[in-house]
């Protein structure tokens, strides 16, 4: 077939823009405590829950979430995977397990990489902590955590985290 | 068709860098103000409308997480538009017009300043052909008021003087972001920014977010004193393509405020949604428009305040507010979405 009857079939347009984001008044409490190893929630003051990191509202009360929390970050993980492919941009080396994390005091979960245990080991109920990065990478990001690792402490009942799976 | 009208309006100020607010810190502030300025509670909203734009967020489903500033559970009825509130408003007209529910609250918020706003903008246009060449959203503008000045209708004094007059008129709205008295001749005397443009010709780059409701017959009447009833509404497309028609002529704003009943009555207040001065220009001529005959812009317009998203909701935020306030009895707003006056929605409203 001669070039004039091939079809076109790729066109590169590359893109790049680039933001400074504002994180908003409630989410700057939280990427502040990481930069000193500390979990900020925030507290809605209507219903009580505790979400980490802040969403700016509460999506039940329609209200800001006023007040902080500080967590130990102690937590439950509610569910997990584990990623074994390889993909462009990967930060760790396959297989490695994400869960959801519920920290004790917290009525959101959060999302983090589980480390410094077999992934055939990670469990639905597993008890974990942070593991923070060396103080000269700390800032304001939720990758100033590592991972979480094991705590030790005994497996968590199901009925403690089944609202949250 | 049913009788709806805007009972409730809210506005947060329109500031560079949002104030250190995000979308959903705002979305909350102007939902709870709607809510509260008419007597409704939360699950007395049947229909929840919103318009954003993820590109200017830079964050993908940010109007999801925006969801949570109007309290989205126990799970609502709900629903977006990737466009200007005004179309979002379009939307909650029409399911209104189902005569199930009796309320909706139409809400859109833009952080118009977290990117290079003219880069971001360069997104919406055709990804084959023309996206490819970057032209900002200022160059598409300058294109467009070239062809205006070469039709010679118009001067650079001409759109001068719509700078001016906006601005002029916006330092009586607490909520604008760029006001004050300048003289035509002095602005003239700038350099170009993108020839013909100067810097007075084009709109702040303004975080912000508004929030309208709607109600229905009866349930209109308790939620305001006096309603701005909507008795004419209508959108128009032009074609996308930039090259595919004439950037000085506007026929869908032509065609929208025709079907919308513009020229039916005398208009008391004209909201015009024209970022760009000769944008206004365009749409004076392009929608019969006679700027000595009525109160045009009060507000100030985009050019006073330009959050991406939000400028054009505002536009029948403010011609409704001033129905509700007793200081017109017959008002019309635009909004447009998309480059260069693509897309056009008229509004003409009403009191009793």
């Amino acid at each position: 077939m001669s070039d004039e009857k091939k079809p076109v079939t790729r066109l590169n347009t590359p893109v790049r823009l680039e933001y400074t984001i504002q994180p908003g008044r409630e989410l700057t409490g939280f990427l502040r405590g990481m930069m000193a190893r500390r979990i900020v929630g925030r507290r809605c003051p209507e219903c009580s829950l505790v979400y980490v990191p802040p969403r700016g509202a509460c999506p039940t009360c329609g209200v800001s979430t006023a007040s902080d929390a500080v967590l130990d970050g102690n937590g439950t993980v509610t569910t997990f995977c584990v990623v074994h492919i390889p993909f462009e941009g990967q930060r760790l080396k396959p297989p490695y397990a994400c869960a959801w994390v519920l920290l004790d005091g917290a009525d959101s979960t959060l999302l983090h990489i589980i480390g410094n245990v077999d992934v055939e080991e990670v469990r639905m109920g597993m008890r974990v902590k942070p593991v923070w990065v060396p103080d000269e990478e700390l800032g304001p990001t939720l990758e100033s955590i590592a991972y979480f690792e094991p705590s030790g402490q005994p497996d968590a009942e199901y009925d403690t985290y089944k609202e949250h799976l | 068709m049913r009788d709806v009208a805007i009972v409730g309006f809210a506005q947060v100020p329109n500031l560079r860098r949002g104030g250190g607010r995000d979308g959903v810190e705002m979305v909350l502030e102007v939902a709870n103000a709607v809510r509260t300025q008419t007597g409704l509670d939360k699950d007395e909203i049947g229909f929840t409308v919103s318009g954003s734009c993820d590109f200017l967020r830079g964050a993908p489903f940010a109007f999801v997480m925006a969801l949570d500033g109007v309290g989205p559970f126990p799970p609502i009825a709900e629903s977006h538009v990737e466009m200007d509130g005004a179309w979002a408003l379009y939307e909650a007209w029409v399911r209104l017009q189902h005569g199930d529910i009796d309320t909706a609250l139409v809400y859109c918020f833009g952080i118009s300043s977290a990117g290079d706003l003219p880069d971001v903008m360069t997104m919406q246009l055709d990804p084959y052909t023309v996206a490819p060449l970057w032209p900002d959203a200022v160059s598409v503008a300058a294109l467009q008021a070239r062809a205006l000045l070469d039709g010679g209708r118009y001067s650079e004094r001409d759109m001068a003087e719509v700078a001016s007059a906006n601005r002029r008129r916006g330092q009586g709205n607490p909520y604008a972001h760029l006001t004050g008295d300048f003289d035509p001749e002095a602005l003239l005397a700038d350099p170009y920014l993108v020839a013909p443009l100067r810097r007075h010709d084009c709109p702040p780059i303004s975080d912000g977010a508004c929030a309208v409701i709607l109600a229905a017959g009866d349930k209109a009447k308790a939620c305001a004193e006096r309603p701005a009833w909507i008795r004419g509404i209508d959108h128009r497309i032009d074609p996308h393509h930039l090259g595919s028609r004439d950037l000085t002529a506007c026929a869908s704003a032509s065609l929208a405020a025709e079907a919308a009943g513009v020229g039916a009555d005398k208009l008391d207040v004209v909201e015009l949604h024209a970022p760009f001065t000769h944008q206004e220009l365009i749409l004076r001529d392009a929608m019969g428009i006679d700027a000595d005959a009525v109160q045009l812009n009060p507000s100030g317009g985009a050019l006073c305040a330009n959050p991406i998203m939000v400028a054009g909701l505002t536009r029948l935020g403010e011609a409704a507010q001033r129905i509700m306030d007793g200081d017109a009895d017959r008002a019309m707003a635009h909004a447009t979405s998309g480059p260069a006056l693509q897309q056009n929605l008229v509004c003409v409203m009403e009191g009793e």
